[in-house]
């Protein structure tokens, strides 16, 4: 019988502890906006180029962690909820493809005051040749019901319209779409404007001192 | 609140009684349900039982858990993963003041201010009597439901033996540091957790120590085959493997790594592995061995500077330390409300919620053999839907309530236990689980 209570596999083998490699960039002021965790998949580009900075800009503490090298998806979501659960309080958790499929698990393990999955790829190939699965990985109930956004461009090559479609729909809601952009929207011409979208749904989303 | 026209009365406002682990827990949950939480703690600071400037902390110096990490932490924010197997409870204590600070849960905390009394109000609601801790006014409160997380580790169970003694006996609540060890020569009463923890601290520091136990108990080592020893045994949980085998595989265990320890003049246990709470220690055995613990049966009686044991020896210590364990006690509550029978043990559905008052709940009353800290958790989970579906869906929640009275008791306490005083709320992490669950899966939704 499969359990969300009695989580054995957590008890018995425990994922290995491993250095961490996070960035950071923090604003000036703690205006008492909740902390964002940026998580890069194995093979999206570094989140640190431009959002990380765009967002400390609009006042939120924002991290970037580095996949662990040659961690299978159980230890990347471990190293997510081991960094979310290190910062001083309740953070917004941030997907980006591969990335993307680790922050939803880790969404089952860890309350996130809120959640962004921005081009998910949360099954297919990429997802096997990546974690070496070979069944669709099984998406878990976000403790805590935080609001979850998906985000990406009916463009993108890799994560397809109707992918975006199906992935909200998980998650009760629609896509938020950036026509004309491809798959590295943190990376391409025009990135701001999804970030600055995403940080607008933030602070609609959870009532924040001094809004 | 502006527009009720008394101003004691919170409306659907939750009061969570104590900030300890249950306590921050059942806060957390609550808020995730949409519930407003008014908690009130007696001390000025988070952490409960498990922050040692508390004056009701049970905790001494050299105190570690005795369930490994995994097992022991929240599940849903675990502890730092480069913390050792068994953390030092100064290390526990950050932990809960982290838990504390990230989820914010401070804003929902009456700091000083005990609660005196709860009496139903009709339709469900409570008023609670609240006061500051030091003294002074009290005033009354009205609330939608009452959860109870005031922690069963703070009022010693006396120890009692006829005659008059010279020296010094103090509870092990009282017990602090070593130091107060060193050069006397020392009794310590109780073969549970604490009383193996302190002889083992005894023999480093005092010059002559007794053990005294009423019983022989199964003695588990901290480590097995290199593994915390209830991570191995949550693997022959998993792999399904029926008590009877469990047992025999927990004997031949114990023979190979603490080795027969009725060689050293322990008494042979009385009941079978698994019948008792776990006692973890892997040092006992190791200063029976160097004969810097002496174990000794139980005392019969003071007789001046001696004390008398049921074997008629005669020994004189200068100091006895009772570790004869803590009684749960809800002061503030009717003992009817929680069906608390004559020897103190409320009748809990679960060991959580109250039988015939739905809006009230206790949080932590229990004895599993793991942390406590997952299953607070879950419980408070459970309650917060379950005030929750009170709310939404009246008729869903008394379909819940008829079908969990069906619930037999056996399917989520121990099955078998030895008839003690301390017994009667212990329970089997994984049974206890899967019954949590079946219940949150009655109600809908596990999140």
């Amino acid at each position: 019988m499969k359990s969300d209570l009695v989580r054995f596999e957590d008890w018995t083998d425990p994922v290995p502890p491993a250095a961490r490699e996070v960035v950071s960039r923090l604003p000036e002021d703690d205006i008492g906006h909740p902390p964002l965790l940026f998580v890069p998949g194995t093979s999206s580009p570094s989140f640190a180029e431009h959002w990380l900075g765009h967002a400390a800009g609009r006042g939120f503490s924002s991290y970037a962690l580095s996949p662990r090298p040659g961690g299978d998806l159980r230890a990347q979501v471990h190293d997510t909820v081991q960094v979310a659960a290190s910062l001083p309080r309740q953070a917004v958790l941030i997907g980006h493809g591969l990335g993307a499929l680790v922050v939803a698990r880790a969404l089952g393990r860890y309350p996130a005051r809120a959640a962004v999955l921005t081009a998910p790829v949360l099954s297919g190939w990429a997802v096997a040749r990546a974690f070496s699965l070979f069944s669709r990985p099984v998406l878990p109930a976000p403790a805590g019901d935080p609001p979850v956004l998906v985000a990406g461009s009916p463009d993108d090559r890799a994560v397809k319209r109707k992918a975006l479609d199906r992935a909200a729909a998980g998650y009760g809601g629609a896509p938020l779409l950036f026509p004309g952009m491809g798959h590295d929207l943190m990376l391409e011409e025009g990135w701001e404007e999804p970030i600055d979208a995403i940080l607008d749904w933030l602070e609609k989303q959870l009532p924040m001192p001094g809004h | 609140m502006h527009d009720t026209p008394d101003p004691g009365d919170r409306g659907d406002a939750v009061c969570v009684v104590g900030a300890g682990a249950s306590g921050l827990a059942a806060i957390k949950s609550l808020r995730e349900q949409g519930f407003a939480v008014d908690c009130y703690e007696r001390e000025t600071s988070v952490g409960g039982a498990w922050n040692w400037r508390h004056d009701r902390s049970p905790i001494y110096s050299g105190t570690h858990l005795i369930s490994s990490r995994p097992l022991t932490e929240f599940p849903d924010f675990p502890m730092p993963d480069t913390w050792p197997d068994y953390p030092h409870h100064s290390k526990v204590l950050e932990y809960l003041e982290r838990y504390a600070k990230h989820f914010r849960l401070d804003q929902d905390i009456w700091f000083g201010m005990e609660v005196s009394s709860a009496v139903p109000a009709g339709d469900g609601k409570w008023d609670v009597t609240i006061r500051s801790t030091g003294g002074g006014s009290s005033r009354v409160q009205r609330y939608a439901a009452i959860v109870v997380a005031n922690g069963h580790n703070w009022s010693p169970a006396a120890f009692e033996a006829p005659g008059d003694f010279t020296g010094q006996v103090i509870h092990a609540s009282a017990y602090k540091d070593p130091a107060r060890l060193r050069g006397r020569k020392v009794l310590v009463v109780g073969g549970g957790n604490t009383g193996c923890d302190i002889a083992v601290e005894a023999a480093q520091q005092a010059t002559r120590v007794w053990h005294s136990t009423r019983r022989g108990y199964w003695l588990a080592p901290k480590y097995v085959f290199g593994r915390p020893a209830d991570q191995v045994n949550d693997r022959l949980l998993r792999w399904g493997l029926p008590l009877r085998l469990r047992q025999w595989l927990y004997r031949r265990t114990v023979k190979l790594t603490s080795g027969d320890l009725t060689r050293y003049g322990l008494a042979e246990p009385d009941h079978r592995p698994y019948e008792s709470h776990p006692i973890v220690n892997s040092q006992l055995p190791y200063y029976l061995g160097h004969g810097t613990i002496e174990p000794v049966p139980d005392v019969e009686r003071y007789d001046g500077a001696s004390v008398i044991l049921t074997d008629g020896t005669k020994i004189e210590p200068d100091l006895v330390i009772t570790a004869t364990g803590y009684r749960p006690r809800f002061d503030f509550l009717a003992p009817e409300l929680l069906d608390t029978d004559e020897d103190g043990r409320p009748d809990l559905h679960l060991h959580a919620f109250a039988r015939r008052h739905p809006t009230l709940a206790v949080i932590g009353l229990l004895q599993p053999d793991s942390g406590v800290f997952p299953l607070a958790h879950w419980q408070s989970v459970a309650v917060a839907r379950w005030l929750r579906l009170r709310v939404t869906d009246p008729e869903r929640a008394a379909a819940v309530q008829q079908k969990e009275s069906t619930r037999p008791v056996q399917s989520w306490s121990r099955r078998r236990v030895i008839p003690t005083q301390r017994h009667w709320f212990e329970v089997d992490h994984v049974d206890y689980l899967r019954s949590v669950e079946g219940l949150l899966n009655e109600m809908g939704s596990v999140r």
